[in-house]
């Protein structure tokens, strides 16, 4: 059973990065649009020390926070395929064959942790030529990439999960904006934790936004805590974990809808 | 034993009872037909043996496993062809069936002799290659045979298989649906709402409307039972009285149906019935612009079952 379903997720995460590879728009797309996210704010901020959390440059405090707000966004997004894999009746043919249910939304969830980890080596390549470091050295490079992955995967789970209830993008992309758009501001993403105010600071605690900010930033930055980074990395497994088994329990609502 | 067994089924959504005491049998290697209008049914007893919903009650085998006990087996028996397509765009004809072929657990070189095998039957070896985007719907519907049958399934669920297409793929896809049956000696479940259709692949149609099976039987049996012929009574175009002429053919015949200024009826010969229709209907001075007679069609027996005419019935539900 579980051998089983290991090679159908298998097999369907090459068919969702070929279908991917096999657009090239959105693969430019997803190249460009983080490297303009860097450079923009990188720029915007740049003139504020204060926002620099200790950090060398502004840049450098803001990449592993642009990482993962791309990867926060791209998982958030991931609903959409799955949206056009139930229009065009792909899911209905799966669910009438043999496929395990958790195969089909896991693969969803590792195409988003997947793209997340392409997005963060075109970031951090580009941080590099701007002058950012990875203080934390070859584990700092894992743990980003990790967190990356790992805070795709877990939206993508919610939002794949929203996708089978709602089967429809007009809902898919409200709900995604209205619970995206508070995430990423309660979160360190654009500044230190130092400066919130304390109410958005017990928030940010509790934010997977967050703990997958905390983690990046120690591995690029600050190069110290990494008990609590190891622990932030545990969380969002525990939080994809979560989520894709939500995503598969929300088979149930839409084949009561068919 | 039965291929497929449905027993007393219901469904309902919300508002609408879809299914409302469904029961039939399909014997091993039979071509069996569901026939009826679009919302009659058809489509939820699919869904229903196909795993894809539950059944609010009643029982349903596939291959003698039950679909709500036993899915994941059940799922091993059928080749599943959808009402709409369900193709991946965005992968070759081959890819998709190889990725069908490995979710019913196929792998290696028999799955790619078996595509290949598939892709030739279905007439795609020359665009196996190429994005099933650029298909056409004819091919898309091939494909969509190809991917149920991958797995070597001994039961077809083949729902509205023509739809969407046009005359000449229709009539294609005819031929090869009878093909296949003969090819992988298959049970074929299918549902359609054209009566030609039933008439022309099904050994047996049964005849669906809202949510219940009204009739069963071969499409002869179900013809002759009817005893007679229908006959087709044109009134002219700005005749005011259709509702008169209505009450003169009951009189003569059984089963009139008014459908706008047409008249159709039933009776037992229609050498002998013509001249006393039109006999009466010139006593009363209402005027004819043809007649017609022909043996029962499905269409009668559906008129005569239901009460309802096919055509209308399928254009104010659709």
């Amino acid at each position: 059973m579980i051998g089983q379903a290991v090679r159908q997720t298998g097999w369907m995460v090459l068919r969702q990065l070929r279908n991917l590879i096999r657009q090239p728009i959105w693969v430019v797309m997803m190249i460009v649009q983080p490297m303009i996210w860097l450079v923009l704010y990188g720029q915007l901020f740049s003139k504020v020390p204060a926002l620099r959390g200790g950090a060398g440059s502004y840049v450098e405090f803001l990449a592993p926070g642009i990482i993962c707000m791309n990867a926060f966004f791209g998982g958030m997004w991931s609903g959409m395929g799955m949206i056009t894999d139930l229009d065009r009746k792909v899911i209905d043919r799966f669910l009438a064959a043999p496929a395990s249910r958790f195969a089909i939304v896991l693969s969803q969830v590792v195409r988003a942790g997947i793209t997340a980890m392409v997005q963060t080596l075109v970031i951090l390549l580009v941080g590099l030529a701007l002058g950012v470091r990875v203080h934390g050295g070859v584990a700092g490079w894992l743990v980003v990439f990790a967190a990356a992955f790992l805070l795709a995967s877990a939206f993508a789970g919610f939002s794949n999960g929203l996708a089978l209830i709602f089967r429809r993008p007009e809902s898919m992309i409200a709900t995604a904006n209205m619970v995206g758009l508070p995430l990423m501001f309660l979160s360190a993403i654009l500044l230190g934790f130092t400066l919130m105010p304390g109410w958005i600071k017990t928030i940010a605690r509790f934010n997977p936004v967050n703990w997958g900010v905390e983690a990046g930033r120690n591995a690029v930055v600050y190069n110290t805590a990494w008990a609590a980074t190891g622990e932030f990395l545990v969380f969002l497994l525990a939080a994809m974990a979560v989520t894709s088994l939500f995503a598969t329990w929300c088979f149930r609502s839409y084949q009561r809808s068919i | 034993m039965d291929a497929i067994l449905a027993e007393n089924l219901h469904k309902r959504y919300k508002a609408v009872q879809a299914l409302d005491g469904v029961s039939f049998a399909v014997r091993e290697g039979e071509v069996f037909g569901l026939l009826g209008p679009n919302g009659a049914g058809k489509s939820t007893t699919v869904r229903v043996l196909t795993t894809l919903t539950r059944p609010d009650s009643g029982r349903a085998l596939v291959g003698g496993e039950d679909v709500v006990a036993h899915p994941a087996r059940v799922r091993r028996m059928f080749g599943y062809v959808a009402q709409d397509s369900g193709v991946d765009w965005e992968a070759t004809g081959r890819e998709n069936l190889l990725l069908q072929g490995r979710i019913h657990g196929m792998s290696g070189a028999p799955l790619r002799a078996r595509v290949d095998e598939l892709l030739g039957l279905v007439g795609l070896s020359e665009a196996a290659d190429r994005q099933a985007r650029g298909y056409s719907g004819g091919m898309k519907r091939r494909l969509d045979i190809a991917l149920g049958l991958v797995h070597k399934p001994k039961v077809l669920f083949l729902d509205e298989p023509t739809t969407g297409l046009d005359p000449e793929a229709r009539a294609a896809m005819w031929v090869e649906v009878e093909r296949l049956a003969q090819a992988e000696s298959l049970t074929i479940l299918l549902t359609t709402h054209y009566l030609e259709e039933a008439d022309r692949l099904a050994e047996r149609v049964a005849i669906v409307s809202k949510g219940r099976i009204v009739v069963e039987g071969t499409p002869e049996e179900l013809k002759r039972n009817l005893h007679g012929e229908s006959v087709s009574v044109e009134l002219s175009e700005q005749n005011g009285r259709v509702t008169e002429a209505e009450k003169i053919v009951g009189g003569i015949a059984n089963d009139v149906k008014l459908d706008g200024h047409v008249l159709r009826a039933r009776v037992p010969n229609g050498a002998q019935a013509i001249p006393v229709i039109l006999g009466a209907l010139d006593d009363a001075g209402i005027a004819v612009a043809s007649v017609t007679t022909a043996r029962p069609s499905l269409d009668d027996v559906y008129l005569h079952y239901t009460g309802r005419d096919f055509a209308s019935e399928d254009e104010g539900r659709a």
